[in-house]
């Protein structure tokens, strides 16, 4: 028998038996589907965390000056204790060290704490108050969608002016705007100069409940003892000369703080590097775990075509003594079954194909995540896919195969 | 019938002789008993006889029917179809023959429940690997044939039981076969039906086919020119009856 001949007579039984090629097909598009779903998701957590979520906090090019690192997942309880022993930043490192760079940066001090923000009788609680410096905005990428943010002028001189994050303006103010009014914070009037573009929210944290005011303003003492930073940043142009500026800054603070050289530093200089080396830890876990996953879905997927095949293998058994009782060789049934399976696998992994990429073009709108499909995925949930699809439906014809026909004529 | 007698392993049967068993053994093994279903059966039947298999239920029939259309293969024992010795052929073999040799009509009819009158009897010709036009028209000469040539796209559950095992002997004769066995093709449908089917028969005899039929029913067998008796798993008369 030709090989169309045996896709003819697959394509009459899919015709025949829709609701167990349906089944079937379901099978192997859900396994396909899933595979390239799910590795488009990985990749695109993968993507948010190394991009956007490490610039969120870091900024591009950026080191921190801190006590102790920002992004500290399991740590014991000893090692964080001896972090909170440790001096903290004071105004004058940040200085000295602006001073002494030989590299091109910008600078920001930052410190920050959470408050209360009124405006009349509105108030906005648990708000993230950070007093930093002008450049702050430009490092963290703050774009301002309302006026202007505060000048190094104002800086300088320690104006009450506060920028606020989108969340804050919307919540004090509605609709109005909100430029020029005076909002408290700890009881302080701060003149709104500027509402910060909305930022959305980063693994479910929000991003937009903040104000930021001059890092001298009165709203200092709220933030931190006098004379003492959470955070200093710097910014190079480009990554060569952000490690550059570090091997200055430590070298600045380790004389700074008369550390011997075999004592280690009593600061961190902080930067996305920690991140996304977790993150790509995470990401390891994560492409080690998902194929397990996937191949666990994928098996069940075969079990569950294997079954509805063995369901109706009865009905095949017959089937397959009468096709022999009239001359079909064992390799003919075969063909037919294989061809039969090999269509709807393809079928089902075509549509799993669709499904997939529509399912990543749906993350990539309804989520943040940058969803992106794998090549590879696809490569691999096809020949997964379509192998468990083919196996699931041919092995039970093997076994009626090689029956004699009177034997499969007689099965019940 | 003494060429029976004569019939020595090692033989050759004579030419016109279409089928041959000699010492033909069917056992199954059901673990605590061995049922010994065919005991022994040497027969011969020459082209264009006409040949009824009667005796009690349980006496062997259908493994004897079974045997001879290369549906199972025998315990021991010699069979020769055609000059051919297919006793021990292979598989696929005996899927050729079964092909090309043998035209089986069964009881229960066996047609594919979702295929229609015309691909049913177009099977037999899929395997023989000819073209799908050829084989339109060789199956639908066929349905014609068995006076079914306006059912053709009829489903098993549209036709009629008589009108069913039409389509299965269209089926079995669409390869234009030496042999049709039929085992009971009676025994699923009614006296007036059976009638027209027996018609069929005689006509496709008449015509020089060789039939070799089972059947419980001494009217039915009425038909044949010659009655084998088989009485546990053994032949007990071989007679041609008195026209
Ligand atoms: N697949 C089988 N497994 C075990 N025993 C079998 C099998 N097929 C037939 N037999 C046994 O072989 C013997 C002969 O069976 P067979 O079907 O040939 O009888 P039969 O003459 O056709 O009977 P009936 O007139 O009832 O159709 C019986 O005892 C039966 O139980
Ligand atoms: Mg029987």
């Amino acid at each position: 028998m030709p090989l169309f001949e045996a896709l003819r007579l697959a394509l009459h039984t899919l015709r025949t038996q829709k609701l167990k090629s349906g089944f079937s097909l379901l099978g192997v598009f859900v396994g396909v589907t899933s595979l390239i779903g799910s590795c488009s998701i990985a990749n695109g957590v993968n993507r948010y965390m190394t991009e956007k979520f490490a610039q969120t906090i870091f900024g591009v090019n950026t080191f921190q000056l801190r006590q102790r690192p920002v992004f500290t997942p399991n740590v014991p309880d000893s090692v964080w204790r001896s972090w909170r022993r440790r001096p903290r930043i004071r105004f004058s490192d940040a200085k000295a060290i602006t001073e002494a760079l030989t590299v091109p940066v910008i600078t920001a001090w930052q410190s920050s704490d959470n408050v209360s923000v009124t405006f009349g009788n509105k108030e906005a609680r648990d708000i993230e108050l950070t007093a930093a410096s002008e450049r702050y905005f430009e490092i963290r990428n703050l774009r301002i969608a309302t006026g202007r943010p505060f000048t190094s002028q104002e800086n300088r001189s320690g104006v009450p002016v506060a920028v606020l994050g989108d969340a804050v303006a919307k919540r004090l103010f509605v609709d109005r705007p909100p430029l020029a009014h005076s909002v408290r914070i700890g009881g302080i009037p701060y003149r709104v100069v500027g509402v910060v573009e909305h930022q959305g929210s980063l693994m479910g944290f929000p991003l937009d409940r903040f104000v930021v005011v001059p890092a001298l303003s009165p709203a200092q003492n709220l933030v931190n003892p006098p004379g003492i930073l959470d955070a200093f940043f710097v910014k190079a142009g480009s990554e060569v000369e952000m490690h550059d500026a570090m091997e200055q800054a430590e070298g600045i603070m380790r004389s700074r703080r008369h550390l011997r050289p075999q004592q280690d530093n009593n600061f961190v200089l902080d930067t996305s590097e920690g991140v996304q080396r977790f993150w790509a830890g995470i990401n390891r876990i994560l492409m080690t775990v998902m194929p397990g996953v996937v191949i666990v879905s994928l098996v069940i997927g075969g079990i569950v075509i294997m079954n509805i095949m063995l369901m109706a293998v009865a009905e095949r058994t017959r089937e397959i003594g009468l096709r022999k009782s009239l001359g079909a060789r064992r390799r003919d049934i075969l063909r037919q079954f294989l061809a039969e399976s090999t269509t709807i696998a393809t079928v089902g992994a075509t549509f799993g194909i669709i499904a997939g990429i529509g399912l990543t073009i749906l993350i990539n709108a309804v989520s943040p995540l940058p969803a992106s499909v794998s090549p590879s995925s696809v490569v691999v949930a096809v020949i997964m896919g379509t192998g468990v699809g083919v196996l699931a439906g041919v092995y039970p014809a093997t076994r009626a195969a090689r029956l004699d026909p009177i034997t499969a004529l007689r099965q019940e | 019938m003494s060429n029976v007698q004569l019939f020595r392993t090692g033989d050759t049967p004579l030419p016109d002789v279409i089928i041959l068993t000699h010492k033909l053994t069917r056992e199954y093994d059901m673990g605590s008993e061995l049922v010994r279903a065919l005991r022994g059966v040497s027969v011969q039947i020459q082209r264009n006889e006409y040949v009824a298999v009667m005796g009690p239920s349980g006496s062997g029939k259908s493994t004897l029917m079974n045997l001879i259309g290369c549906l199972d293969t025998p315990t021991s024992g010699e069979y020769w179809l055609n000059g051919q010795k297919v006793s021990d052929l292979a598989d696929d073999e005996l899927a050729r023959i079964r092909n090309k040799e043998i035209g089986f009509v069964f009881q229960t009819f066996n047609l594919l429940p979702r295929a229609d009158a015309l691909h049913n009897v177009e099977l037999p010709l899929i395997y023989a690997g000819m073209s799908a036009r050829g084989r339109r028209e060789r199956a639908a000469h066929a349905l014609q044939r068995v006076g079914l040539g306006d059912r053709m796209d009829h489903k098993p559950n549209e036709l009629s039981g008589g009108q069913r095992q039409r389509v299965a002997i269209a089926r079995a004769l669409v390869n234009e076969p030496s042999i049709l066995l039929a085992d009971e093709p009676t025994g699923n449908l009614d006296s007036t039906t059976s009638t027209e089917i027996m018609g069929v028969f005689a006509e496709l005899h008449r015509q020089g086919q060789t039939v070799v039929m089972v059947t419980h029913e001494q009217d039915i067998a009425a038909n044949a020119a010659r009655v084998i008796t088989l009485r546990d798993g053994l032949v007990a008369t071989d007679q041609a009856r008195a026209a």
